[in-house]
């Protein structure tokens, strides 16, 4: 049972921070005209890409005692990031970056630019529009993107295990839990934990797609 | 007093030309500006609005420059008091036409509100989002946000082009009213000659970004060196060869009307169709 309200716990995380993060991302990719724009886009993207082993491997290197984030943090907090709960949250939001900034960037460029232009010509300032006239008008494109990232979240596997192990209470989340009990043939725990993982994800992608129908209907 | 003085070079399917105009117009004043699509009319009013930057020159409104490029002012089209209607309206689809309306106020002000609502005769439809609306009220809806600020300068693009016939006459005679009862000075862009007759004081044309003509939409339309009691301009939609004449089909602001000529005309040629008749017969219209 930890192993899931551990779960649940790092998904929740995740997708608060990474809808923090990412609305700025999305809004500097879908707007701005800089010449490195392209960079940027590819790091958002190389997650999707990258095997988990390699983003664990050089997360591990910046996050572990030695790291440059890592000695840091143990400087602060007294403990290193890798194999601890705050490591595989950071580890978590990087790998499920393109899964909450692409959507909100669809929803960005299918806003209507001039009822942007209108906010401005009636007096609005960048940060009200932001969020008074493009938040509300790109709804289903947040909750794809909330919904996708904590799905994800949920059924991480490789770089958790890289940054985190397998540590009870910790770093032990459901997906490594079921390698582990695999591993040691229990195969009833694994069973389970499975099939509530499935169904987990099979509901969540469901309320998705029914809502962002129902959300084209309404407007 | 509006100064106008501006340049910008822009870029077209047709190649790089330079939009360069410089005019005037005063309090209270209806202006419009007439032109072929691509001339560079809708440029003006983004420009003026502020959500465009010209590479040179002057905008003043009243006693407050908004661009200065000798002394390095842009004001930000949020400090400009200026009511900009876009051509698909811009509503916010997530407002109701009561918020739409309250948006753009300094200071909300129901009663105000109540006002302009009743004045565009939106009161039943306060509560409605923009998608459920039609046409016509969404560009009274579209008005009434961008009077509400009360702007300094109303600037109109192409408002009505998007409603059929009949709805446009009607908006046409209510922007006017509006236009003399709040006392506004309005800047209209529009590419439909009878609008800007009806409409406006003054007329300036347009062609590839410079000034061609300017003054009363008479002066300025009607042809003079021709001496036909009518004259009407026209497309040529179709072409018949017929012997040694042709016979061509000519849309007149709506009106297909066939005309036997001897001369070389293909279609899409835009045509002045007059005639020298002296007792036209003239009926009125049964509704």
């Amino acid at each position: 049972m930890t192993e899931f309200i551990l779960t649940f716990k790092l998904a929740t995380i995740t997708t608060v921070l990474l809808l923090i993060l990412g609305l700025p991302i999305a809004y500097f990719l879908t707007f701005s005209k800089l010449k490195f724009k392209p960079i940027l886009e590819v790091v958002v993207s190389l997650p999707l890409v990258l095997p988990p082993s390699v983003l664990g491997f050089y997360m591990l290197l910046v996050l572990g005692k030695n790291g440059f984030i890592g000695s840091f943090w143990e400087k602060f907090f007294g403990h290193q990031l890798a194999f601890h709960f705050e490591g595989i949250v950071i580890a978590s939001i990087i790998f499920s970056i393109p899964f909450m900034v692409h959507p909100l960037i669809s929803g960005l460029k299918s806003i209507d630019k001039d009822i942007i232009e209108a906010s401005y010509t009636l007096g609005k300032s960048k940060l009200i529009t932001f969020f008074k006239v493009i938040l509300p008008n790109i709804k289903p494109a947040l909750i794809t993107g909330m919904t996708l990232s904590f799905a994800h979240a949920v059924g991480e596997f490789g770089v958790v295990l890289m940054i985190g192990g397998s540590i009870e209470g910790e770093t032990k989340v459901v997906s490594i839990a079921i390698y582990d009990a695999v591993e040691s043939l229990d195969f009833t725990k694994a069973h389970i934990y499975s099939a509530v993982l499935l169904g987990f994800s099979f509901f969540i992608l469901l309320v998705v797609y029914m809502f962002n129908k129902r959300f084209e209907i309404k407007y | 007093m509006i100064l106008i003085d501006i340049e910008k070079s822009l870029f077209s399917s047709k190649g790089v030309f330079k939009l360069e105009v410089s005019f005037e117009i005063q309090e209270k004043e209806f202006l419009a500006l007439f032109g072929k699509s691509g001339a560079g009319k809708t440029t003006i009013l983004r420009i003026i609005a502020g959500l465009e930057k010209p590479d040179k020159g002057i905008i003043r409104v009243c006693d407050s420059i908004y661009f200065d490029s000798y002394k390095n002012i842009n004001l930000p089209p949020q400090k400009r008091k200026v009511g900009l209607v876009f051509q698909n309206y811009a509503l916010f689809p997530n407002m109701t036409v009561y918020e739409n309306i309250a948006y753009g106020m300094d200071k909300r002000d129901k009663e105000k509100v109540y006002l302009i609502l009743k004045m565009f005769k939106l009161e039943g439809l306060k509560d409605r989002y923009p998608n459920t609306l039609s046409g016509g009220q969404k560009q009274r809806v579209a008005l009434a946000r961008a009077i509400a600020r009360q702007p300094k300068l109303l600037l109109l693009d192409e408002p009505l082009s998007a409603l059929d016939y009949n709805l446009r006459l009607t908006l046409q005679n209510e922007l006017k009213n509006i236009h003399k009862d709040y006392g506004l000075t309005t800047l209209l862009v529009s590419h439909d000659k009878s609008e800007i007759f009806k409409l406006a004081d003054r007329v300036i044309f347009i062609e590839n970004g410079k000034i061609s003509k300017q003054g009363s939409p008479r002066d300025v339309f009607i042809e003079k060196n021709i001496s036909g009691k009518f004259s009407f301009y026209g497309i040529v939609l179709d072409v018949k060869k017929d012997e040694n004449v042709n016979i061509l089909t000519v849309d007149v602001g709506g009106n297909l009307i066939e005309i036997v000529c001897n001369q070389e005309f293909s279609i899409g040629d835009e045509v002045l169709v007059s005639s020298k008749a002296f007792n036209p017969v003239i009926r009125k219209i049964e509704k």
